[in-house]
């Protein structure tokens, strides 16, 4: 088993490694740009992914209002970190009072 | 740097990192012993794999399809990679360090900072803070599996959705309509495909030709 790991990250390493390989100049204008907009569109899916997912089903739960209250505090520009802190502290709540 | 920066970084990797407790616990169940559990998170470090290739070993899968699906689902981290290569431009080394630390998370809080220094300070200080925090929590997770109800009962899986929506936000004004499809088709694919396929799915969108950066009607 310890070598199917070691393996597989590698395997997992050797995508890290090959985008910081491969020289700018090869990469070019197009390439970053498509590498700009994975970032929007994953962060988007991760989102979704942990806000919505539970296993293989979409459920609204205490994280959906987690997402609301921290859309509404990033609209009015409260630090980061006081978004994070409010994320876990209405999921924490919310569960509590049994939603 | 700003503290900003710093603060961001801390938070990031504190609310995704706690995660390790689920993936240590599920590593558990899934049948491996704790220093194997460890060793993934301390060398694979990468979630999405992480778990896929546990919940093949759990499902009794060959130790090929646990490497090839981890293998498969780390591609976006390339593209994340050619992205932060020339931001913070790595020599020797600090590339093998800079690549095992190169996740969702350093990217996404390096792409949202504006000046070259932040991000080269988000990417580093991030990227460590989840390694550091991913790789405490699973041992936690490991040794006490029970735990696992924990992540829910603190609201963690609501600070880490909360977290990457903050990761978004900056981005939004100017890649409204990506966002967007990104976020439909990972609505769409999350009950239709396996875990793992709607990342890479939303990630293929990326490759659409869809119309600019700039939203100029916003």
């Amino acid at each position: 088993m310890v070598l199917t790991v070691v393996l597989g990250s590698l395997a997992v390493f050797s995508w890290k490694l090959i985008g910081y390989l491969i020289p700018d100049r090869l990469v070019g204008k197009k390439g970053r740009s498509i590498a700009d907009r994975m970032t929007v569109t994953l962060l988007a899916a991760l989102v979704v992914l942990q806000g919505f997912a539970s296993q293989n089903a979409l459920v609204l739960d205490a994280r959906a209002l987690s997402l609301a209250t921290a859309a509404v505090l990033l609209a009015i520009r409260v630090p980061y970190i006081f978004v994070v802190l409010a994320g876990a502290v209405v999921a924490g709540v919310s569960r509590y009072l049994g939603f | 740097m700003s503290k900003q920066v710093v603060s961001t970084s801390i938070s990031v990797g504190l609310a995704t990192g706690l995660y390790g407790i689920s993936f240590g616990a599920i590593g558990v169940a899934s049948g491996l012993n704790i220093p194997t559990v460890m060793l993934l998170s301390l060398l694979m470090f990468s979630g999405a794999s992480q778990f896929a290739f546990v919940g093949i070993i759990a499902a009794g899968g060959a130790p090929i399809t646990a490497i090839s699906s981890a293998w498969l689902l780390g591609v976006r981290n390339s593209f994340y990679a050619l992205r932060l290569s020339p931001v913070i431009g790595p020599s020797g080394l600090w590339k093998l360090l800079a690549a095992q630390l190169t996740v969702d998370e350093s990217n996404a809080v390096s792409a949202a900072e504006d000046t070259p220094r932040n991000q080269r300070v988000g990417f580093w200080l991030t990227g460590a803070a989840v390694y550091v925090f991913w790789n405490s929590a699973t041992l936690l997770g490991a040794i006490g599996g029970n735990l696992l109800g924990s992540v829910e009962t603190w609201g963690l899986d609501g600070a880490a959705a909360a977290a990457f929506l903050g990761l978004l936000w900056p981005r939004l004004k100017n890649n409204l309509t990506l966002a967007a499809l990104g976020a439909v088709v990972a609505l769409i694919a999350i009950p239709l495909t396996p875990a793992g396929v709607p990342v890479l799915l939303a990630a293929a969108v990326a490759l659409l030709p869809i119309r600019g950066q700039k939203w100029s009607s916003l």
